[in-house]
């Protein structure tokens, strides 16, 4: 045990469980408590747009999800903030173009790509140091961000319209809620893939809701139940040999299980 | 002290005419009660009146001046069901919510301001619940809260938007005798379909349905009372003229 802790691949994988998790927990009770998983979805799928483009193009896969994921959701914050009737139609579209997109660039590219699989599916085992910094610069954005601007968050997500009587920019808050959430996604999908990533943003933070009497408390509880998840799932992911992202959510799945039993039982 | 004054208010969306040369004034320490139709407006008008939407025509003067230059002057309760019950908050926090301007540390509230806000609480006699989470509380209890919300901010004009919707009667009857003791001190405008609660607390009366009819009800309030203790909004219109208006 003591000696798989010295690879540091396998170092990697812990630090990013830590970090995703954290970023998770956070950034997603800002998801789910301003109704934005479907949305936060449709950024996640969109993703692969950037990824197949930047195959193409011969640019670091990871930015061009970055870049093409931000772009999205900026472009729906714009769409949805306007016309929030039409959101789940925005989203659907967005959602399979981007996908589609993906698709069309890596038919375009010569040769087959192995890494792209990672992308789908999620590889924890393969996070470099530069993923690891990432990482950690998102997690302090965020903390700064949510710190900064906790009562003002708090005003627009508890209640959009009395937050904007109250003069709150709200949709600058609502535009900064999108982005991080976009940023977030895409870092996570390096851990769980882009298929699974909703999962990781919403479970914990389901269970943390009920139990949570405030905000900062349910980002830390959602956190602490996604960080704990994640480690198992990557101890089984090792042990067992079996895809590390699909272990974490079935892991997280388990648990969710479990809270829906006991707490409904109360 | 002009509290409000809307001058040939007219609004369209997309081509439609939904309100249509709307005039209309309250001094301080009116109770305005505007009642309606469904579709007839009433919504709208307030939404005009907070700044939310703008007027296709027309002018809306808030203590002689634009909502933006006095929203710290003003309370907004907005509708119950409007509310996200499972959010996780606080009653407290929820109230503190109203501070427009604060002497803020990052993250929280400095204690002046949650003593003033607990004081609120206390007015509106659900202080016991300041720690409660607010998706625990009852539709009334829950009101109570959005009104103390609307007032820790000392405002001198409250704009409540149906706000007994789906509270029981008794519910209703507590929050009607809040906003009784609130107008004291404060001008109120609500939106509401309770025709017979709001004759034994409001001044006056605006019957928005596109355009306006608006009543002082000091003359009709014992007479409705008297004969009639489940009073229809025809029979209030038929009283005032409104319906050959």
């Amino acid at each position: 045990m003591v000696e798989i802790l010295s690879y540091e691949f396998i170092q990697n994988a812990i630090f990013s469980a830590i970090l995703i998790s954290l970023i998770a927990g956070i950034v997603g009770s800002l998801v789910v408590v301003n109704r934005m998983v479907f949305l936060t979805g449709g950024v996640a799928h969109s993703a692969y747009g950037g990824i197949g483009m930047a195959l193409y193009f011969g640019i670091p896969l990871f930015f061009g999800a970055v870049v093409f994921a931000v772009f999205t959701a900026i472009i729906l914050a714009v769409l949805t903030f306007k016309k929030r009737s039409d959101m789940d139609t925005f989203i659907g579209v967005i959602w399979a173009v981007g996908m589609a997109i993906g698709i069309i660039f890596v038919d375009l590219t010569e040769g087959y790509n192995v890494d792209l699989m990672s992308y789908l599916f999620g590889s924890i085992l393969a996070v470099d140091s530069n993923d690891i910094y990432f990482m950690v610069g998102l997690l302090i954005l965020t903390i700064i961000i949510v710190v900064i601007w906790y009562r003002d968050i708090l005003a627009v997500s508890y209640d959009m319209e009395y937050a904007m009587l109250r003069g709150i920019d709200i949709k600058k808050f609502y535009t900064l809620i999108l982005v991080l959430s976009a940023l977030s996604v895409v870092v996570a999908i390096k851990v769980v893939g882009l298929i699974l990533v909703i999962a990781l943003f919403t479970i914990p933070v389901y269970i943390a809701q009920r139990i949570s009497k405030s905000l900062w408390v349910m980002m830390i509880i959602a956190s602490m139940i996604s960080l704990i998840a994640s480690l198992i799932g990557l101890f089984l992911s090792y042990s067992f040999n079996l895809t590390s992202g699909a272990s974490i959510i079935l892991i997280n799945a388990f648990i969710f299980i479990l809270f829906l039993i006991f707490y409904h039982k109360k | 002290m002009s509290i409000l004054e809307i001058k040939d208010l007219n609004f369209s969306y997309e081509k439609e005419v939904i309100l249509k040369d709307i005039s209309l004034g309250m001094k301080e320490g009116d109770f305005l009660a505007i009642i309606g139709p469904n579709g007839g407006g009433k919504s709208t008008l307030l939404k005009l009146i907070l700044g939310i939407l703008t007027p296709t025509s027309g002018d809306i003067k808030l203590f002689n001046d634009s909502f933006r230059a006095n929203f710290s002057r003003i309370g907004y309760v907005p509708q119950n069901t409007n509310i996200n019950i499972d959010f996780p908050i606080k009653v407290i926090d929820v109230v503190l919510m109203g501070y427009t301007e604060s002497k803020k540390k990052l993250f929280g509230y400095s204690k002046a301001e949650i003593q003033k806000a607990m004081e609120v609480l206390e007015e509106v006699g659900i202080s016991s619940l300041a720690q409660n989470k607010i998706g625990s509380l009852s539709g009334g209890q829950r009101q109570r809260v959005m009104i103390a919300r609307a007032i820790c901010n000392n405002p001198k004009l409250l704009i409540l938007d149906e706000p007994t919707a789906s509270i029981d009667s008794m519910g209703q009857k507590q929050i009607y005798e809040l906003l009784r003791k609130l107008n004291t001190t404060i001008s109120i405008i609500v939106v509401s379909h309770d025709i017979s609660v709001i004759l034994s607390y409001a001044s006056s009366v605006a019957y928005i349905n596109r355009s306006l009819v608006y009543h002082q009800l000091a003359q009709y309030k014992d007479r409705v009372i008297k004969e009639n203790e489940h009073f229809c909004e025809v029979e209030l219109l038929e009283m005032i003229g409104g319906l050959h208006g």
